[in-house]
């Protein structure tokens, strides 16, 4: 191990293909969007297009490490951003359950109170999503439906069933305690990414300083010689999916604090491809097997710093996603064996006739 | 003899894949109306000779001659233009349509420019009862069984496809003794008919009731063609496994004795438990210090048994006791528990895990029975995992190595050691010595060897006999899925394939 070249072992790491990626874009920035790196001080806190990216992209982030782990298990969860939409209207409706009802007066729906303690609103959002996960992970571990298929199920239906809780109705919040997760900083930096932060150690300690990493890494790699033994690929699925769930719920109420409001048709839309996305620009083969849940985070940042990039250079937001599609196949190309053999090639010619002249 | 007779003749053929000679020189002919049986162990070079004739792969030497005239197969569209159809074990036909669609599918009748149904399904109709059968053509096809759905595949070849040569590969492995007599029935018809038929499986008793001739395929190479009346059973069984009777009678033999003062306690206990479809209900004791050798042909029932004993599938018959303790819920977990463990048969799709690294691999198993959250911590991996390497010499740089990069018989031993790891008190070895060299299987025979001293109750399960009956303290011989024999160690080899041949 010790006798390969530092220059290789760097560039076989995990994390060498995100970063060179997210440098890229930051060297683009510095090139053709100055200011972009410009760090403020407003109001006792930090901002600038930095911080928007962390703030921004946290829920991203927190999707992004629960599709990792049921990536990695050889699966996926199509239906996180329904998740996030049902997540956000249970914290809505609790706030206000009055909200919705045509009889009651709109000065009591626009007060700035809730009848619900926090801790429950918080807890009602985070079950929320938990079952929801526990629901794919049943039907994708027990009912054994193939996991496109089986989240397909809910991210349709869970769109209906966040309309159901809100009655149909885009609900605004005015309760300003919770605006504290989408808006709030702590120490001039967002309460969002401490959220993050919270959330990757826990995922960490539990994926590394538990065996559920390994089973999970297992089951991906080949799932019949993990049951053969004696390991319950069912349990490991079934906990894969529950805490993409989990992240889901979480995702959930950082954005409908943020925007103040969850409308059950467009919170999260698209979140769950943007999450696929992400992983798979961290590494985590789509197959299955060996993950990180930390090249998934910087995944995650590379798709929003691009995504800022393109708003501070003034690409129109109805051309975003024509820009996102150049990423994506950008991404892809790179990731293929063929981009692999033919870098691999140039990068140890390079490395030989930098052998010859010492 | 005038070659009027043979519809499909093939010289010389030869087929080499990467590091591996699949077949070497081999000749086959089939004649008119007959049906000739293909016979021989896994890796014998039967499949790879059907490819072949099919159109599948492409032979690198040797010629194919069909009804007189030089053919190259291109391609399994090609093959069946040219009047060589096959019906493979697993039918692929559409269960969703109708009978008369599967049949006629691609050739349907039209009239003015739409399908003519009334015409499909009389014709459909005429096709199948050609031989023998009566079923209602209208019906979607899954409605029927398997032996049914079989039926209608060689129907759609013998009329759509209109062949000469039908090939049957392992056709009567999902059929019960009826459906299989029914079968033989219409394999009879066709014959008559002037149909030559090649005809694979794994039942010797089905090659004695239908084949007129039978060639013997070993190691990729051919053993030769006999007329089945004249060559017994255990002949046949000799010639496959590759040996003359004379040379297995003078085979020196290296039996382990058993040793008389060694003190073995009954261990584990299987009465009657089967599972319908899968085994008969076998009775079976292991003990401690002691290896029980498993033989029997392919397919007849050693993996299962295996799978039995160590929960992959639920009995639906019969107790299994250890350490006079019963086991009522089957699972690999609970079985890792109860103290046993499986080397599984096929390496690559059940034991190893082949992009994780070997010391993964190894506590794999130790940390299923840990569970969750009592993870052991990487120094206590790395030193079970080194351990086991030293132990049981596997070839590796490190322990971070990955699996899948350990050559066949390395990757045996981190599955041999991912069961030791848990220390189990009875070890079921699925032919641990398959694909491996020379030298790894000495190796291993030996550790099986070493086990059973100390203690274990081995399970040696290989359908390389001489390999059982130098390791085994004990022989239980399987047949069709069923017990057929239980032998002492110092029985001989000859017993065994009579046993296992069911010589009458």
């Amino acid at each position: 191990m010790r006798n390969i070249p530092l220059l290789k072992r760097i560039r076989e790491n995990r994390l060498f293909w995100p970063i060179v990626a997210l440098a890229l874009i930051f060297i683009f920035d510095a090139i053709f969007a100055p200011g972009f790196f410009k760090i403020g001080i407003l109001e006792g806190h930090l901002y600038g297009n930095l911080i928007d990216v962390l703030n921004d992209g946290a829920p991203l982030m927190l999707v992004a490490m629960g599709m990792t782990l049921v990536i990695a298990t050889g699966g996926v969860d199509l239906s996180v951003g329904a998740v996030i939409a049902i997540s956000a209207a249970m914290g809505a409706v609790l706030i206000n359950p009055a909200l919705g009802n045509k009889l009651i007066s709109n000065d009591i729906l626009t007060k700035d109170v809730t009848n619900t303690p926090m801790w429950l609103i918080i807890l009602a959002d985070l079950a929320a999503g938990t079952l929801c996960g526990l629901w794919n992970g049943f039907l994708v571990s027990r009912a054994r439906i193939q996991p496109m298929v089986a989240t397909l199920i809910l991210m349709v239906g869970g769109r209906g069933i966040a309309q159901l809780i809100t009655n149909g109705q885009i609900m605004t919040i005015y309760y300003t305690p919770y605006f504290f997760f989408g808006n709030g900083f702590i120490l001039g930096l967002p309460v969002s990414i401490y959220m993050v932060a919270i959330v990757f150690v826990l995922a960490w300690i539990l994926v590394r300083k538990t065996s559920i990493g390994l089973f999970i890494e297992s089951v991906g790699v080949n799932a019949k010689s993990t049951h053969y033994s004696g390991i319950s690929e069912q349990n490991v699925k079934l906990f894969a999916y529950t805490f993409c769930g989990f992240c889901g719920a979480i995702a959930g109420l950082i954005l409908s604090s943020y925007v103040h409001s969850c409308d059950g048709n467009n919170i999260g839309l698209y979140y769950e491809l943007d999450a696929i996305l992400a992983v798979v620009i961290g590494g985590t083969l789509m197959a299955g097997g060996r993950f990180s849940l930390f090249a998934s985070i910087v995944g995650a940042l590379i798709i929003w710093t691009f995504t800022l990039t393109m708003y501070t250079i003034g690409v129109p937001a109805n051309a975003l996603y024509a820009g996102k599609a150049l990423l994506v196949l950008v991404v892809i190309l790179l990731y293929s064996e063929q981009a692999r053999v033919l870098l691999n090639k140039l990068f140890e010619r390079k490395g030989s006739k930098h052998g010859t002249a010492n | 003899m005038t070659d009027t007779q043979t519809i499909l003749s093939a010289k010389g053929i030869g087929k080499s894949f990467p590091g591996v000679n699949a077949l070497e020189d081999v000749d086959f002919s089939l004649r008119r109306g007959e049906v000739h049986a293909l016979m021989g162990e896994n890796g014998a070079g039967k499949s790879t000779l059907i490819k072949i004739l099919t159109g599948v792969e492409h032979p690198d030497q040797g010629s194919i001659e069909l009804d007189g005239k030089f053919v190259q197969v291109h391609s399994p569209q090609h093959s069946q233009e040219l009047g060589i159809s096959t019906v493979y074990q697993e039918v692929n036909l559409c269960t969703n349509i109708s009978v008369a669609e599967n049949i006629m599918l691609g050739h349907e009748p039209h009239r003015f420019g739409s399908v003519d149904w009334t015409k499909m399904n009389s014709l459909a109709n005429q096709a199948i009862k050609r031989l023998g059968i009566d079923v209602d053509v209208t019906q979607p096809l899954g409605n029927y069984s398997v032996a049914i759905q079989q039926m209608v595949a060689i129907t759609r070849s013998l009329e759509i496809l209109s062949a000469k040569v039908l090939i049957l590969d392992e056709p009567t492995s999902s059929l019960d003794i009826q459906e299989t007599q029914l079968l033989f029935e219409v394999m009879r018809k066709l014959k008559s008919e002037g149909i030559g038929i090649i005809f694979i499986t794994h039942f010797l008793d089905q090659v004695y009731q239908v084949a007129d001739r039978i060639t013997v395929l070993r190691n990729g190479k051919l053993v030769g063609t006999f007329e089945t009346a004249s060559l017994p059973r255990v002949e046949l069984v000799a010639k496959m496994l590759g040996r003359s009777l004379t040379e297995l009678n003078a085979m020196s033999k290296l039996k382990i004795r058993a040793d008389q003062s060694q003190d073995r306690k009954p261990l584990l206990e299987a009465k009657g438990l089967g599972l319908k479809g899968y085994l008969e209900p076998i009775d079976l004791e292991l003990r401690t210090h002691e290896v029980v050798g498993i033989a029997g042909l392919l397919g007849s029932g050693r993996t299962e048994l295996a799978g039995l004993i160590f929960g992959i599938e639920s009995p639906d018959s019969g107790t299994l006791t250890i350490n006079g303790a019963q086991v009522n819920r089957f699972s690999p977990l609970e079985s890792l528990k109860h103290g046993i463990a499986l080397c599984p048969g096929d390496r690559k799709a059940e034991g190893i895990v082949g992009d994780l690294t070997i010391r993964e691999n190894i506590i794999l198993a130790l940390q299923a029975r840990y569970g969750w959250f009592k993870y052991l911590n990487m120094q206590k991996q790395y030193e079970i995992s080194e351990k086991y390497i030293r132990l049981l010499g596997i070839a590796t740089p490190s322990a971070d190595q990955l699996v899948k990069n350990l050559s066949g018989g390395n990757q045996q031993k981190v599955i041999l050691a991912r069961w030791l790891a848990t220390n189990p008190q009875v070890l079921i070895l699925d032919e641990p010595t398959r694909g491996i060299d020379v030298g790894a299987k000495a190796e291993i025979q030996k550790l099986v060897l070493d086990l059973a001293e100390e203690g274990k109750s081995c399970v040696f399960i290989s359908s390389e006999l001489e390999e059982v009956l130098r390791t085994s303290h004990r022989i239980v011989v399987l047949r069709d899925h069923k017990k057929a024999a239980e032998y002492a160690g110092d029985v001989d080899d000859q017993t065994i394939m009579q046993t296992m041949a069911g010589n009458l």
